[in-house]
This record gives C-alpha cells, sequence and structure tokens, in this order.
C-alpha cells in the first residue's frame, strides 16, 4: 500500500508522506525472507512491493519512461526516486569535481589569522616564565643518556657511503699463481649439453616423435626419458609458445651446481682397434687345417673317440651304437665294423708302428683289437707278439683278469680282452706301445687307474691313495712321467721314484680333457667350464695361459706331434685350431694364436665335438662328433 | 710384535670426508645460511671413490664436502656478516613491534649489506677463468631480466639483470663476436666467442612467465646475486679491453652503437696476424689458422651493407642484436620501441622481416624474408638463397649449430646439402637421382641375400636326402669347397675382406679379459649409435616415401 509510483505522484506528496526507513545503514538482504523491509518513524513496518520488476519491466521502462535517466533505486524503501532538476545539477557538479554549493567562491583571498610581519611589542603582555631560564631537566636526562649510549658504543654514528664504484677492473692485478690448495681438488662443473636437431622449432621430420614413440615417451618416468622435452615443429617462429618448464630446468641447473656429488672420471678414450693384440698372421703359420674335406658317415649313435694309426693310413672310431669302425683315412672307407657288447667310451691305437693294436674300452672291459690292416708283416707279428707270452711261474693275483680270445672272436680281431672290476672310461697307450693305462673313474676308492703291460700280462695300480674322481690320464711322451688330471689338478707322478713331482692349479671347474705336448714340457687342459689352460710346466704350477675360445663346453683337446698345432673341440660344434710353438729356449715363452675356427659338426642334444684328433704326419685334424660323423679338415 | 692397534677409520680417505649436517654444525649455521654460502663460495659435495670407507662401513646414502673445503669456510667474513643481518632483521622486528618509528629509521640506516668482490677474486683468480663460467651466469641473467615486477625477487634484481644483458649485448655487438645462433623450442640459444672462449647461453622468449610452485626462489636468487656480481666485472673488463668507458650510458633499443667508428677501424687492424718465417708443421698450421682467421672475418661481415626492416610480429631484440653482430643496419616501427632510425617507407631498405603469411603493402625493391632466414645464414656463414624463406613459404627445416657429425652419425640430408652449397655446389635435381641410386642398391643386396639363401637350401636338401637314404649307412662326402675359395678372380677381393675378418675375430680371441670387456663396451657404444643413426635414416625415408605419394595423388587429381 505505500507503495507509490513516482511518475504519477507529485513532489508534494513525496514529501509530505515521509516513508523514510529507520532501520540504518544495514546490509538490506537481512530483510531478504520478510514482508516488510523496514520500519517507519511510526514504527510501523514498511512493506516490500507487492511485484518487483523484472527485465521486461525494466526494459519497457527503459524505452517508455522519459525520466528513466534520472531516476534512482532506494534500496532501503525498495522504491524507485526520481531527481529533481536541482538534484541532477548537484550530481552534475560533483562529477565534475566541483563544490556542491553553488555559490561557495574557492578562490576567496585568504586572510592570515596572525600577521607573519614581526611586530615590536609582544601580544600578550605577561612575563615570561622562570622555566624558559633554566635548562630542562628532561633534556638533560635524555642528552646524557644519548651521550652515555655513545660512549658505550651502543649508538653509532651513521656509517659513511660506499664510495667505491660497483664495479672496478677486479683483476687489475691477476696473478695465476694465487690458486688456493682447494683448487687442486676443484672439479670444474660440466657445461649445459649444446642442444641438437630435435629441439629445434622446426626439425627435420625424422627428430620428431611417432604416435608410439610418443606414448612411450610420456609413459615414462621423467628420469628413465631419453629427451627431457617433446621434439615440435612449429610452421613458423610466430607460433612458437613459451617453453613452460623454462623455469623448472635453470632451478635445476642451480641444484645440480651447488648439491650434486662430483667426482672426477676418467673416460677411456682409446681406439678399438688399438685393444686388439698384434698377432702373426694366421697365413704366415701355415700349414694348418683349413678345409673341411671328409665326412665319414657309418655310424648311427654319437662317436665318443677316434684315434689315429701311427702310420697315419687308418682311423679307428668308437661309437655308442656299440661299434667299433676302422676308416681308410684318404678315401673315407669305411674298412671293418666290428661290434663289442657296449657303448664305447674310448680306442686307441698302439703308438708304435711295429705293433698293429687297438685298445677298445667298454663298460668293464678292455679289449685290444687287431684290426690286420695295413702291412701283412706287422699284423702277424702282432699276433707273434701276443702269443709268444709265456705265464709266469708264480701266478699274482691281479686286479683284472687277462683272457686271450680264440675262435670267431679271434677272426673279428679280438686279441686279449681285459675284465675290470669297474666301468672303464679311458685307455691310453704309452710312447711306446708295450703299457696301457685304464681309467676307472670312482670317487669312493683307490682303484681308479690301472697300468697294464701287454708283453707281460701284468697289471699295476700304481696308487695307494684317492686324490679324488680321476678324469684322464696321460703318459709323458719321452720320460716316466706319468699324468692324472682330477676334477681341479693334474697331478705329475715320477713312475720310476714312485712319488708325486707336480701339482698342476688348473683353475678350473671341472676338467674334462688333457693332452701332452710331444716334447713334453708343455701340457693342455680342457674344462667343462669353457676354458682351456696351457700349462708350462717349466715355469710354474699355474697355467701359462687361459684361453676362452669356446662358448660351451671343451669336450677334447689335442697337440700334433710334428707340427706347432693344438685343437681343441666343443659342444659348441667348432674345433679351433691354434699355432701353439714351444721354442727350445728357455727364456722364451711359447707363443699361442688361434689360427681357424672349423665349423661342420651339427649341435645334437646339446652336445657338439665330442673327440679330435690330430693326423700323425699331416696338418689334418679328425673331429668325431654327436651327430654321428667324423670330419677330416685339411 | 707391539704398538698399538690401529683403529679404523681414523687414516685416509674417511678424514678428508664430512657430512653434510657435520659440517653445517661445525660452521654453526642454519641450513638456509649454510646453503647460501655454499652457493657464493662455489662449495659442492665430492662423492669419494670409496663410499664405504668414508662412511665409516655404512651404506647409508649421504652427500660429503671434502674437509678442506669447510675448513676453508671456517674463516670466511661473510658468514660474520649473515649473523649480523640476521641480528638486524631481529632488531628491526622488534622496533616494528613496539612502534618505534625512528629506531625503526636508525636500524634501516644502518643495515648491514655484504660485498662479494673478494669471493669472485677468490673463486677466479683470473679473468679467463671467470670468462670461462659465465654461462650460467648469462643464462640467469637473461632468465631474471624478463622477469615482470611480481614479487618473485626484488626489483632491483630485475633492473640490474636487464642492464647487465643489454651492456653484455652491446659488447658482443660492438666485437662482433657472435658465432652461432639457433631457436629451440625452449628459447634461443647464442654462441659467442669472447678472448678465445666459447660463451652460449640460452634467451627464453618474451613472454610472461608462469611462475612453477615447485621451484625455490631464494635459490636462485642467491645465484643471481653471484652472477651479477661477476657478470658485473666481467662486463666492466670487456667494455676495457674496448677502450670504452663502463658503465655505458643509455643503452636499452640495442640501435645505436656503441663506438662504430673504433670498432670497426680498430679490429681489423687487431685481427691482422702477424707474419712469421716458420717451416713444416708449424707453416702448415699458421696457414690453417690464417685461412680460419679469413672465414671469419667473412662471417662478421655477413650482412654488411644491408638494410633490414623488422615488422611488428618478429622478437625485436634477437633479430636487432644479431643482424647487428654482423654488421647490417636494423630499424624497426617507430610505435613498437624507441630507437627505430628509419620508417617502412625507406627505399634503400633490402629485406623486411616479416613472421606473417601475407603483407598488404610491398615494395618491389626489397625482400620480404621469414626471420628463420636470418639465422640459418648466420649458421651456414654465408648468405643463404632467399627463396626458401619467402612469405607464406614451408620453410626448410632449422638444424642446430651445435651438432658436429663424426663418421658413423647420422647426418640429415639438410645438412648435406647446406654443405654442399658451402662448397660452392650447385644441388639441382640431384635427390631424384640419389633415391634411385639408393633403390638400385637395394635390389642389388636383396638379390645378393637371395642368392646365399638358396644355395642353403639347396645344401640343406642334399643333406637332408643323403641322411635319409638308409641304404647308404657308410658313406663318405666330400666337404664343401666354397666357391670362392676356388680362387676366381672375381671374388678375389671378398676373400681377402673375408681374410682380414677372420683374422680380426680370431686376434679378438686373444684378448686380454679386460681388455675384451672394453672392448666389447666400445664396440657396442658403436653399434648402438649406427642403429641410432639407421632408425634416423629409416624414418627419414618413410616420410619422404609418403610425402611422395601423396604429392602423386595430388598430381593425379589434378589431371
Amino acid at each position: 500500500p505505500l507503495f507509490i509510483p513516482l511518475a504519477q505522484s507529485d513532489m508534494k506528496d513525496y514529501k509530505h508522506l515521509d516513508i523514510r526507513n529507520t532501520v540504518g545503514n544495514v546490509p538490506m538482504e537481512w530483510y531478504q525472507d520478510y514482508p516488510h523491509i523496514g520500519y517507519n518513524l511510526d514504527g510501523k513496518k514498511i512493506f516490500k512491493p507487492i511485484r518487483n520488476k523484472d527485465e521486461l519491466d525494466e526494459f519497457l521502462d527503459k524505452m517508455e519512461n522519459p525520466d528513466y535517466w534520472r531516476t534512482v533505486h532506494d534500496k532501503t524503501t525498495a522504491s524507485d526516486i526520481r531527481l529533481t532538476d536541482e538534484q541532477v545539477d548537484l550530481v552534475h557538479r560533483l562529477q565534475k569535481g566541483q563544490f556542491g554549493d553553488v555559490n561557495f567562491n574557492e578562490y576567496e583571498p585568504s586572510v592570515d589569522f596572525f600577521t607573519n610581519e614581526v611586530m615590536i611589542h609582544p601580544v600578550t603582555n605577561r612575563p615570561q616564565d622562570k622555566r624558559s631560564f633554566i635548562p630542562s631537566l628532561i633534556e638533560k636526562e635524555k642528552v646524557s643518556k644519548l651521550v652515555h649510549a655513545i660512549k658505550m658504543g651502543w649508538i653509532k654514528p651513521r656509517k659513511p657511503k660506499e664510495t667505491t664504484p660497483q664495479y672496478y677492473d677486479l683483476w687489475a692485478k691477476e696473478d695465476p699463481n694465487a690458486i688456493l690448495g682447494r683448487h687442486k681438488m676443484h672439479v670444474p662443473a660440466p657445461k649445459m649439453r649444446l642442444p641438437g636437431h630435435e629441439e629445434s622449432y622446426n626439425p627435420p621430420p625424422e627428430y620428431l616423435l611417432t604416435e608410439e614413440e610418443r606414448l612411450v615417451w610420456e609413459q615414462q618416468d621423467a628420469e628413465d626419458r631419453k629427451l627431457p622435452f617433446l621434439p615440435q615443429k612449429h610452421s613458423c617462429l610466430r607460433a612458437v609458445p613459451a617453453f613452460s618448464r623454462f623455469i623448472h630446468e635453470r632451478f635445476e641447473r642451480c641444484l645440480d651446481l651447488y648439491l650434486c656429488p662430483r667426482q672426477r672420471k676418467m673416460r677411456v678414450n682409446v681406439n678399438p682397434e688399438d685393444l686388439i693384440p698384434k698377432l702373426p698372421k694366421p697365413k704366415d703359420l701355415q700349414p694348418f687345417p683349413t678345409t673341411m674335406s671328409l665326412v665319414y658317415r657309418g655310424h648311427t649313435s654319437l662317436v665318443r673317440s677316434i684315434s689315429a694309426s701311427p702310420t697315419g693310413q687308418w682311423l679307428v672310431s668308437g661309437s655308442d651304437d656299440f661299434t667299433v669302425r676302422f676308416w681308410e683315412v684318404n678315401t673315407g672307407r669305411c674298412m671293418k665294423t666290428l661290434e663289442v657288447g657296449g657303448a664305447v667310451k674310448s680306442v686307441a691305437w698302439n703308438p708304435n708302428p711295429a705293433v698293429c693294436l687297438v685298445a677298445v674300452c667298454f663298460e668293464r672291459t678292455v679289449l685290444l683289437l687287431n684290426p690286420s690292416l695295413g702291412d701283412r708283416l706287422v699284423v702277424s707279428s702282432t699276433d707273434q707278439l701276443i702269443t709268444a707270452y709265456e705265464p709266469p711261474e708264480e701266478d699274482k693275483e691281479q686286479a683284472v683278469t687277462w683272457a686271450l680270445s680264440e675262435g670267431l672272436e679271434h677272426n673279428m680281431g679280438h686279441r686279449l680282452t681285459l675284465t675290470h672290476p669297474k666301468a672303464v672310461k679311458q685307455v691310453v697307450w704309452h710312447g711306446k706301445g708295450d703299457y696301457l693305462s685304464s681309467v676307472m673313474p670312482d670317487n669312493s676308492s683307490n682303484l681308479q687307474v690301472l697300468i697294464h703291460q701287454v708283453s707281460k700280462r701284468r697289471t699295476q695300480n700304481p696308487f695307494r691313495k684317492n686324490k679324488g674322481l680321476v678324469q684322464c690320464v696321460s703318459f709323458h711322451p719321452l720320460r716316466p712321467y706319468f699324468f692324472v688330471a682330477t676334477q681341479r689338478y693334474v697331478r705329475v707322478y715320477n713312475l720310476i721314484k714312485q712319488e708325486l713331482t707336480k701339482k698342476l692349479m688348473t683353475n678350473c671347474k671341472w676338467i674334462s680333457s688333457m693332452a701332452i705336448h710331444p716334447g713334453g714340457d708343455n701340457l693342455i687342459c680342457g674344462s667343462y667350464d669353457c676354458r682351456l689352460a696351457w700349462f708350462d710346466l717349466d715355469l710354474s704350477t699355474k697355467p701359462y695361459k687361459m684361453l676362452r675360445h669356446h662358448k660351451k663346453a671343451l669336450r677334447g683337446v689335442a697337440y700334433h706331434r710334428n707340427y706347432p698345432l693344438f685343437a681343441s673341440g666343443a659342444d659348441d660344434g667348432s674345433v679351433i685350431v691354434c699355432h701353439g710353438m714351444v721354442y727350445n729356449d728357455l727364456l722364451q715363452n711359447p707363443l699361442i694364436v688361434p689360427v681357424k675356427v672349423l665349423k661342420g659338426h651339427q649341435i645334437t642334444h646339446d652336445l657338439g665335438v665330442l673327440d679330435v684328433t690330430f693326423h700323425p704326419t699331416q696338418p689334418w685334424v679328425f673331429s668325431s662328433g654327436a651327430d654321428t660323423t667324423i670330419r677330416l679338415f685339411t | 710384535m707391539g704398538g698399538l692397534q690401529k683403529k679404523k677409520y681414523e687414516r685416509g680417505s674417511a678424514t678428508n670426508y664430512i657430512t653434510r649436517n657435520k659440517a653445517r654444525k661445525k660452521l654453526q649455521l642454519s641450513l638456509a645460511d649454510f646453503r647460501r654460502l655454499c652457493i657464493l663460495k662455489g662449495i659442492y659435495p665430492h662423492e669419494p671413490k670409496h663410499k664405504k670407507k668414508v662412511n665409516k662401513g655404512s651404506t647409508a646414502p649421504r652427500t660429503f664436502y671434502l674437509l678442506k673445503d669447510i675448513r676453508f669456510l671456517l674463516h670466511e667474513p661473510i658468514v660474520r656478516k649473515f649473523r649480523e643481518y640476521k641480528v638486524f632483521v631481529r632488531k628491526l622486528r622488534k622496533a616494528y613491534g613496539k612502534a618505534e618509528w625512528t629506531a625503526v629509521e636508525r636500524l634501516r640506516d644502518n643495515k648491514p649489506g655484504y660485498k662479494l668482490d673478494h669471493i669472485i677474486k677468490e673463486r677466479y683468480p683470473t679473468f679467463i677463468d671467470a670468462l670461462r663460467d659465465i654461462d650460467d651466469a648469462l643464462s640467469m641473467c637473461f632468465l631474471f631480466s624478463t622477469f615482470a615486477r611480481t614479487g618473485k625477487c626484488h626489483v632491483q634484481t630485475i633492473t640490474l639483470c636487464r642492464r647487465l644483458t643489454v651492456e653484455w649485448m652491446n659488447y658482443v655487438v660492438t666485437s662482433r663476436s657472435l658465432r652461432k645462433v639457433f631457436i629451440s623450442i625452449k628459447g634461443i640459444y647464442y654462441q659467442a666467442e669472447v678472448l678465445g672462449q666459447l660463451i652460449t647461453w640460452l634467451v627464453p622468449y618474451q613472454f610472461a612467465h608462469d611462475h612453477p610452485t615447485d621451484v625455490d626462489y631464494r635459490v636462485m636468487a642467491t645465484f643471481t646475486e653471484m652472477y651479477t656480481t661477476l657478470f658485473g666485472f666481467i662486463n666492466f673488463r670487456l667494455y676495457q679491453t674496448l677502450n670504452l668507458v663502463y658503465p655505458p650510458k643509455k643503452l636499452s633499443a640495442l640501435s645505436a652503437s656503441l663506438a662504430r667508428v673504433v670498432a670497426t677501424a680498430e679490429e681489423e687492424e687487431e685481427n691482422q696476424l702477424d707474419q712469421f718465417p716458420a717451416d713444416g708443421e708449424d707453416l702448415e698450421n699458421m696457414e690453417a689458422r690464417e685461412k680460419e682467421q679469413k672465414e671469419q672475418e667473412a662471417q662478421n661481415r655477413l650482412f654488411e651493407g644491408l638494410k633490414f626492416f623488422l615488422n611488428r610480429e618478429v622478437p625485436r631484440e634477437s633479430l636487432a642484436f644479431i643482424l647487428r653482430c654482423f654488421g647490417a643496419e636494423v630499424s624497426w616501427d617507430k610505435s613498437l620501441c624507441i630507437g627505430g632510425t628509419y620508417n617502412v617507407t625507406d627505399e634503400t631498405i633490402t629485406h623486411q622481416i616479416v613472421d606473417r603469411p601475407d603483407i598488404d603493402k610491398q615494395y618491389i625493391n626489397r625482400y620480404y624474408i621469414q626471420p628463420q632466414w636470418v639465422f640459418d645464414s648466420v649458421n651456414a656463414k654465408m648468405r643463404l638463397p632467399v627463396e626458401d624463406y619467402f612469405l607464406g613459404v614451408t620453410l626448410p627445416p632449422h638444424l642446430s649449430p651445435f651438432v658436429e657429425e663424426k663418421d658413423g652419425d647420422y647426418v640429415p640430408p639438410e645438412k648435406l646439402k647446406l654443405m654442399a652449397l658451402q662448397r660452392g655446389e650447385k644441388h639441382v635435381q640431384e635427390e631424384e637421382e640419389d633415391d634411385d641410386d639408393d633403390d638400385d642398391d637395394e635390389e642389388y643386396n636383396d638379390e645378393v641375400d637371395d642368392e646365399d639363401l638358396t644355395e642353403e637350401k639347396n645344401l640343406k636338401k642334399m643333406e637332408d636326402q643323403r641322411s635319409q637314404g638308409k641304404t647308404l649307412a657308410v658313406k663318405v662326402t666330400p666337404g664343401k669347397v666354397k666357391p670362392w675359395e676356388t680362387g676366381s678372380v672375381g671374388n678375389k677381393v671378398r676373400l681377402e675382406k673375408e681374410e682380414k675378418a677372420e683374422e680380426k675375430r680370431l686376434a679378438i680371441m686373444m684378448m686380454k679379459k679386460k681388455e675384451k670387456y672394453l672392448y666389447d663396451k666400445i664396440m657396442f657404444g658403436k653399434k648402438r649409435t649406427t642403429r641410432e643413426a639407421n632408425k634416423l635414416a629409416a624414418k627419414r625415408k618413410a616420410h619422404e616415401d609418403t610425402s611422395k605419394a601423396e604429392k602423386k595423388q595430388k598430381k593425379a587429381k589434378k589431371q
């Protein structure tokens, strides 16, 4: 009811009706939830207008009402007030920065209240106080305090301004010798890495990451990333945005400079070619086998062992298919096949050219065969040699039983059968051809190695003690020495004095094979941990050289009788032939140069080459493998 | 035997190092002060050779300082200044709290300050040492000079940085020592050769920084404090070498030269190498050096006689700096910044640098080029043909001048082209020929491979047949003699090569374990680089193939 539309109400009415709100200067939002908006002078409620103007009303009002521009909304009464002309004038004046009162003159001449001229008479005639003649006690106290403070050094005179310029020639008298001790340990910080093509704003297209690379980059941790940023291509310089990690990178550099521990690291700056040792060329070390020239096929299972006849005309091989085969070397013909009663572990041709005997071992038997190959005279003399045996008067108990073969077996070539108490692994002939040694590996007894004399059909057990599992044995080619290889050591025994002369430390885990240099002063040992150790017996009991040429376990090693060559065969299917020159001069160390890697054997059941042996006169090497073949490399 | 048992960790490296906390306790400093001291004095942790020994048997991760370094900090006068400042702050706070304004004023008047001159002198005993270490200082000052007054650091620091960087740029302009420039996505890299030292710095693009919250600005401010001092002294010395007064007056726009006359006249004299009679290698060296010198001079006059005008949208400061370093005249619109010396309408302008697709009013007697031309030309040490850089043209890739390819590294084809251009060769239509050649080579290789394969297959077949034929249980086959071992003339080279390779393989087998390890490592690294290079080359080829195919398609569509 109190709402009066202003356009219709005249001034008098408005003045007469005093609708001033008495709530004071409080936020009107407090009355939001009430129907009234405050109280008038009589203490009656002032009610809100029934309908608030909405935007449309406002707009219509704006378009239609000519006085809209001078209408002001009064929040306290929620009513619109039309300003009068005087009020509008006042607003204009204030907006211009003029005084509200029209009649106020701001430029009136100022008149001092007191004159600024000094007059000869005082304004009042009052005599001066006594205190104006007496020094002030308070001031005195203050001054004395200050004096005291200055005396005590509490108050300091103001510092004089610095007169030296901020920058001057600091290094005017530079002394390069004035380097402090700590500079010796100084490690200058590395400079920032210079940017590559990929950091360019417009890099060549190959430096941009592909979609996959980008995904990988995003998933990586910040430390693992190869590039700390994503290469980007912008068509023009204008399109290049600010680099968001700029401050970060600078900050990280700061951190690196003062927090990162520094260490001087020597960068190895060598030409890799210089690291390769300068060895004599293999070409200059000929002859040595270079090509595979013959493949001997016929065995049906892996060929464990091979041996060449001393004349070099024949080759014998023993295999897991229970056969022993005799081959002619030059033609590759299989001359003879003998069935034996077990997998053949080892074969050995008698090195004496006047005797034609082959020792074959399988299971618990060592068989001496006369293959009846070659010179008939030699064959018959061999038979005579065996039959010429006369049993001694007193029959001694022997570790093995010697049996002479007869009948069918004799026709097949069997001559003598030595039945051992245990399975035999290896047979080795002495250089003269009369003695024969067999190995029965057994961890728990001293009966592991036996030495047999064929002419007297006698057997000895040279060792009283068990020194470990014997792997292989060998005779010294010239002197009465006997080599026994256990798992990790090679022991050298003097057979005449019956004592241990040397114990060689091989540094291997498990010895597989051993060969003695024909000169007798050098020895090689192959091991299952892929190493080949060369010992110089005069030099030391430790290996003169360890060769790690093979990738897998070594199975066989061999020296050539005449040429300075040795070969090793391993499970990786390769035979490596090395030049191993031994000098008569004691001061000169043996020269070892690998000259050829011979490949040809296929790997079957993780086994490659099982045995290698050299031709006695030619620089040829035979190798037998698990792929049932024997190969000749010339 | 007698004597005391020697205790562990009382001799040797264990006594040479000290952990950070112990060092801090020894110096009686708070962590913040210790950090500040380390930054100012350039003390950094050392990584001991045997960490366990130094760490007294423990393997806990610790940072170690050299004990000598910490002892050296003990009698540093600036430590006392730090303490004084701490006291000053405490007094001031007290005075504020009590509203003793006179006391506040008095304290303010006597504010303790410190100077870093002696530290700079001590860290860099010679000027060259200082110059060598200025890279970081430059980058930092250039960064700080772009900061707005947002309270991240003192306004005085910002203005000082700005002043110093402008002075530096003016020195580089006057001494004509800028060598390389590079627009990266981070900012613009510059490399200058000052008194024989290569100095590289990075300037961010002119944008407001989005200040990160995980950055400690106090650390940066401490560094900047040290760097500004160092930088000022270096500027002083550099200006002195040019016989100029430091600090110079009114340098802001890089328009007016410091001493245009002095520089051009004097430099020529200076750069003349003295001729001494020499022989043998010396002579060769001398000749090489002379040649280098000449090239350098030619580069310094790269833009001489050209008149550039920079459009509104190009980065004015950087371009003006680069152009003026190589003797060009530069101007820009007067409304953009003070210092423009001539207008767009000037008829003698030879090049206008524009970075927009098109421009309305074009003058016939000047080139309108994109800013990359300037950068590429500087790096190539020659004025590149402008055709590739005209308005609206797709720009050739911008290559980094800092990459020096060793043999075996990948060289982008653009670089090869550029090198040919530098040698003075014309490069027209060579690309296509090259491509064809490549294709042929590959085909040839494929053929060879195929042959090998077929041969092997045949052999295998034969072998299989052999093994299957059970009737021939015993058989001898002659080993293979490879065809090239029969000594046919054509395969001699191959044979020789193979022999060499085998020799090497055998020699490698005989290497010692240590050397083999090293050798393997080096070879691994080499292989990796070649692999990466191959990858890049393959990517490039794929890209070119796709672009070619697209072109062909377009052509087909047009027809």
